[in-house]
């Protein structure tokens, strides 16, 4: 297990050294990394939309419920959900949800290659292909993936709002003035911290377990399934190490 | 010319290839035949370079292919064209896009001399007006010439075919072997085809390697291959019942 397990952490940085190296074909590179982008960015947005609504909105409802009888300020709700999506809610949900989804489908496209012998077929023309088929969807998620996080923080605010606004628990005052108290400018350079390391996270995991899969299709799935179970691992690990060392 | 020098290969104890040594000319079509699982496969993979043996060497001219380091043999498979099986042509790209593939990453050619280039190459494979489709709107004969068209376009020195005639009709594999054969003379490249199908043996084999249980068991040419008496080959090349009949009909019309 534990030999396993450093085999497989030395392959990984081996083949990242490897996927680092300078690209033969800017252009080629470009093209692509355009083509990720639109994947994982236009291709994600609803979805994250969508979890972003529900995430505010239960943490606002779950917020509300706890204060009841208390002696904590009304508009805490505000300055709580806002907190709350942007340290932690919106960059750990969301790239938890996107190592699913974007994760799942590297894995997949790149098994997929060397099943087909197609990343043997472009070895053979010379082609460095840890590089020409790791770097450009990395970019693109270094890129994009911090993007979409900031929407899914702005939309969870606004999805605290519905919930607790329109249904008469809090009035529009009381939940603007906490949005506007105590903002911690450092609070969003913690979010968009999590949010690039998470994005290294899920892109490097999920193209290396689709990169190095043999056998056939039920290796290819499994292959999938480790990709999403070990990036969202790692993500709450280094969620953890990010939050002790930009906290303390 | 490509040498392979005592090449062993085992997978977890299991001996795959045991002491192969066998030199590939230029201008002919080296062919290494055997059944399935005689290790063809394998010998291609390591002679390539995806694959490194358990022991040997693999020589390109003076080149000694595992003492490459990455950037040198990347420079060194600039030069390798290789047909697959199954083609491996890329599905969400179109015939044209597959062949300019190498051209658009490793060429400093014009989009007019690339789109000139990959012409050419189509027209040689005899598939002119295909540009525009994609890999699943052709026929098995169909992707394997467009798979030979991308292993030609940077005018390669070294072509590899593995197994070219699988899947494919006896006509069909005569016109890939002809054209295999055709571009391997044509531009004095050294070829070598994995195969197992007889009528390639018979039609272009300049140069044939046997693999028996991972070994070397018979070198030779068309011309030898039904005048041998190594066991080994003639029960491999007479391995259908219709075959052996017909080779004891030749034998008593000869008798």
């Amino acid at each position: 297990m534990i030999t396993k397990l450093f085999y497989h952490l030395g392959r990984y940085v081996l083949w990242l050294s490897q996927a680092f190296h300078k690209p033969e074909r800017m252009g080629m590179y470009w093209k692509e990394t355009l083509r990720q982008m639109n994947s994982i960015g236009i291709g994600s947005i609803i979805i994250i939309g969508v979890i972003s609504v529900f995430i505010g909105a239960v943490t606002a409802v779950q917020f509300a419920y706890q204060m009841e009888g208390s002696i904590i300020p009304r508009y805490y709700v505000g300055y709580v959900v806002r907190d709350m999506t942007i340290i932690e809610l919106a960059p750990t949900f969301s790239c938890m949800l996107l190592a699913g989804k974007v994760g799942s489908n590297l894995a997949t496209e790149l098994g997929g290659m060397r099943q087909k012998e197609h990343i043997d077929a472009m070895e053979i023309m010379g082609v460095n292909t840890a590089s020409y088929l790791v770097q450009p969807k990395l970019l693109a998620a270094l890129v994009v993936i911090p993007m979409l996080v900031c929407i899914g923080a702005f939309i969870s605010i606004i999805g605290g709002y519905v919930a607790v606004v329109p249904t008469g628990w809090f009035s529009h005052g009381e939940y603007i003035q906490g949005l506007r108290s105590f903002f911690e400018p450092y609070n969003v350079r913690m979010m968009f911290v999590k949010a690039f390391v998470f994005a290294f996270i899920l892109t490097t995991v999920s193209c290396y377990q689709g990169y190095f899969v043999k056998g056939g299709s039920i290796e290819l799935g499994d292959a999938s399934t480790r990709a999403v179970v070990y990036s969202n691992i790692l993500i709450l690990l280094s969620d953890y190490i990010i939050a002790m060392i930009m906290t303390s | 010319m490509i040498r392979a020098e005592n090449i062993f290969k085992n997978f977890s104890g299991q001996e795959v290839l045991k002491d192969v040594s066998c030199h590939f000319e230029a201008g002919k079509a080296n062919l290494i035949i055997g059944r399935s699982g005689a290790g063809k496969t394998v010998l291609l993979k390591i002679l390539i370079g995806l694959m490194t043996p358990s022991s040997g060497k693999v020589w390109y001219d003076d080149v000694e292919l595992f003492s490459l380091d990455k950037r040198e043999l990347r420079a060194l498979r600039m030069k390798i064209g290789m047909l697959f099986q199954g083609s491996a042509l890329f599905d969400s790209m179109t015939v044209e896009d597959n062949i300019r593939f190498p051209l658009d990453m490793f060429s400093a050619m014009t989009r007019a001399e690339k789109n000139d280039r990959v012409n050419y190459c189509l027209e040689r494979v005899n598939l002119s007006g295909n540009n525009k489709k994609y890999p699943s709107e052709l026929s098995g004969g169909m992707q394997k010439r467009v798979g030979i068209a991308r292993a030609i376009v940077l005018s390669p020195k070294y072509l590899f075919c593995d197994e070219p005639n699988s899947g494919l009709d006896p006509k069909t594999s005569i016109v890939i072997d002809e054209l295999i054969y055709s571009i391997t003379t044509e531009h004095n490249i050294i070829t070598i085809i994995n195969t197992h199908d007889m009528n390639s043996v018979m039609e272009i084999g300049d140069n044939i390697f046997l693999l028996h249980e991972g070994a070397l068991a018979w070198t030779g040419n068309k011309g030898e291959v039904l005048t041998s008496d190594n066991k080994i080959l003639q029960s491999f090349i007479f391995a259908s019942p219709f075959l052996q009949k017909l080779r004891e009909k030749i034998n008593e019309h000869h008798s």
